[in-house]
């Protein structure tokens, strides 16, 4: 187990390093730069190049990504040319937003999305099963940049909700719970329009997969004992089928990220997704390169625990993962 | 079901060719009188009761500042087919023009905008999922037909980008790229950067395709008849494989569409003065637009029906 973790481990760094270049050297060849985004046309070209000189643009692109390698390995990311502040600092602090949104929206989607994919994937017909399989193909085809359009549609004509921000001006002056009342006032829009389509995206592969499940013999003996269908489904049958379920999760991460950025834009919800947007069209190097870092580490610690999921659900994944193992010992 | 999706697949690609004769106007044209202007509902029953020939009332301005219009329902204006080279227009537009989606807040007609930007959104998520099913269709044949060392890169390098977010994927080569470009470069650039994040998707479902039916007999005999590696790939195994190409064709036009609509939501997609679902969704970005004239969300309507109607045709594939 130990060596499995080592290799994950160093899988993720590898990740983590390869993105992260990408999007500084990806940034630093796109044509203007910091300096010219900042100021526009019509400012001399000397000064331009001063303020070039002062954060040391003007040097070549590898030298100047090599000093910023060495600097991140010993996790100090550079300062933000735009904010002036510590990039580790600033997306920290926006990660948190994206993260409590990201997986608020998961856990929502599992709990609607899980059920009623057992519930389909169990039952042939009935009301129930039409229902919800009409849902989620609606669901399924309302991507999240439409769902939150029209979620902030209908939070401005009926007010029910806040239309978009993560918190009102001044709620934490009334203190600890008058704020946190605050955020969980604000979450619910920007969630469900990321949670809504991943939920029938879950539904659909936990209804094939119990389906499949529930046609093994193991399945079928239970039921010939007499052992009623329901506590069949719910007890015995849902866990080896959650599987494909698990695996799904890694893929969903990036969709997770994917649909947190649109969600964020259109809710202007102070992510990693629309600090990411700010820094690529100002051109802030180091501010776009730590903020794509923190997306994959987001990643590859999602990717893991995806991994140990399966491993939880299926004892046939762990016994596979132990015979490479053994394999590769030997 | 199957076959209403493919029909409604064929209609809305029907209703973009054909968007010159059934636009009521230019989309680009604006009429300064009727800027956020409401929808324009024709109406078949007069104020008297009677039963008429649809016609629409015509607009009138309430409050300049509020950019409120009310129907003017002392007046009726007739519609006309085939009038003037288009399929339904007013006989008459002295009182100004139907805008039977209302307009944008420059005044342009949304429903010439929305039936014009079908075309380039459908054009550039056409081209997209040409230039993905090119690239895995390739790799993913080369991947299960040499099998060994060429489908573990092959295929690592695939993982690899589906485990990515593809938005921020897309975003970043956009972003790397001048950010005001000529709308033809646009169009490319675009179909270049989906081409690029879609086809591992395609890649994956031929490889596995491909690497099982290379072991069948036809495939043997075909080698033993002296087919050489090329003619082997490109003659009997890919052709295998149209199955799951057009299943993931079918899935990928629509998240390219999408993928289109939320660069120019953000502002790095077609300008304003280029009409596609995402650049008319970018004044949507205002949520006071939102509120004021929900009309605006028209291309998202549109973008649903084609994502839904794709999802029910795979649905009832597989």
């Amino acid at each position: 187990m130990a060596r499995y973790f080592v290799r994950r481990l160093f899988a993720a760094v590898v990740l983590v390093a390869v993105v992260s270049s990408a999007a500084l050297l990806l940034t630093s060849v796109a044509p203007g730069d910091f300096a010219s985004e900042l100021f526009g046309s019509g400012v001399s070209a000397a000064s331009i190049a001063a303020e070039r000189a002062r954060y040391g643009l003007d040097r070549p692109v590898a030298s100047q990504y090599f000093d910023w390698i060495g600097r991140a390995a010993r996790l100090d990311f550079g300062v933000s040319l735009v904010y002036h502040r510590p990039v580790a600092e600033l997306v920290r602090q926006r990660a948190a937003n994206t993260a409590l949104l990201a997986l608020a929206a998961l856990l929502l989607a599992t709990f609607l999305g899980l059920p009623a994919g057992i519930i389909t994937g169990s039952r042939r017909r009935g009301l129930a099963v039409s229902a919800i399989r009409g849902a989620s193909i609606v669901l399924l085809s309302l991507p999240s940049l439409i769902t939150s359009l029209v979620l902030v549609l209908l939070a401005a004509r009926t007010g029910w909700l806040p239309t978009g921000g993560m918190q009102s001006a001044g709620a934490w002056d009334g203190g600890m719970l008058a704020g946190l009342a605050d955020l969980a006032w604000h979450l619910p829009l920007p969630v469900l329009a990321i949670a809504l389509p991943l939920a029938a995206m879950i539904e659909r592969v936990q209804s094939q997969s119990l389906g499949s499940v529930l046609k093994m013999p193991f399945a079928l003996a239970t039921l010939a004992r007499g052992v009623p269908r329901s506590r069949l489904v719910w007890r015995d049958a849902w866990r080896p089928s959650v599987g494909p379920v698990a695996a799904l999760y890694g893929f969903i991460l990036g969709s997770l990220l994917s649909g947190s950025f649109v969600v964020e834009v259109v809710t202007s919800w102070p992510g990693l997704g629309r600090l990411m947007y700010d820094a690529l069209r100002a051109r802030d190097l180091f501010l776009v390169a730590g903020c794509a870092a923190a997306g994959s580490i987001f990643l590859a610690v999602g990717s893991l625990i995806s991994d140990l999921i399966q491993a939880w659900a299926d004892p046939r994944v762990r016994q596979r993962a132990d015979e490479r193992r053994a394999g590769a010992a030997a | 079901m199957r076959i209403a999706a493919a029909v409604a697949l064929a209609l809305i690609v029907l209703v973009a060719l054909a968007a010159p004769a059934l636009a009521p106007h230019d989309p680009g044209e604006t009429y300064r009188a009727f800027l956020s202007a409401p929808p324009m509902r024709p109406h078949v029953v007069a104020s008297t009761g009677a039963w008429r020939w649809p016609f629409v009332h015509p607009l009138k301005l309430v409050s300049r500042l509020e950019q409120r219009y009310e129907e003017d329902t002392s007046r009726e204006v007739p519609l006309a087919f085939f009038s003037g080279g288009k399929l339904l227009r007013l006989s008459d537009e002295r009182d100004g023009p139907w805008l039977p989606l209302g307009a944008d807040r420059e005044g342009r007609d949304a429903l010439a905008r929305l039936l014009f930007g079908a075309r380039v959104s459908l054009g550039v998520a056409g081209l997209s999922t040409l230039a993905a099913l090119l690239i895995g269709a390739l790799a993913g044949g080369l991947a299960g037909f040499y099998g060994g060392l060429a489908d573990e890169a092959i295929m690592r390098i695939a993982e690899f980008v589906l485990v990515l977010p593809a938005i921020y994927v897309v975003l970043a080569l956009r972003a790397a790229m001048p950010l005001v470009l000529p709308s033809w470069a646009v169009f490319s650039l675009m179909a270049g950067i989906f081409g690029l994040v879609g086809w591992p998707w395609v890649a994956r479902s031929v490889r596995s395709v491909v690497a099982t039916e290379r072991t069948r007999d036809y495939a043997s005999a075909a080698v033993s008849l002296g087919a050489g590696p090329a003619r082997v790939l490109f003659v009997h195994l890919l052709p295998a494989s149209r199955g799951v190409i057009a299943t993931q064709a079918i899935l990928l036009l629509p998240s390219f569409i999408l993928a289109e609509a939320t660069l120019s939501y953000v502002g790095l997609g077609f300008p304003d003065t280029v009409p596609s679902w995402g650049s008319m969704l970018h004044e949507a970005s205002n949520v006071n637009a939102i509120a004021d004239s929900p009309w605006t969300l028209a291309p998202a309507a549109a973008i649903f029906l084609v994502t839904l109607a794709a999802n029910m045709l795979v649905e009832e594939t597989t």
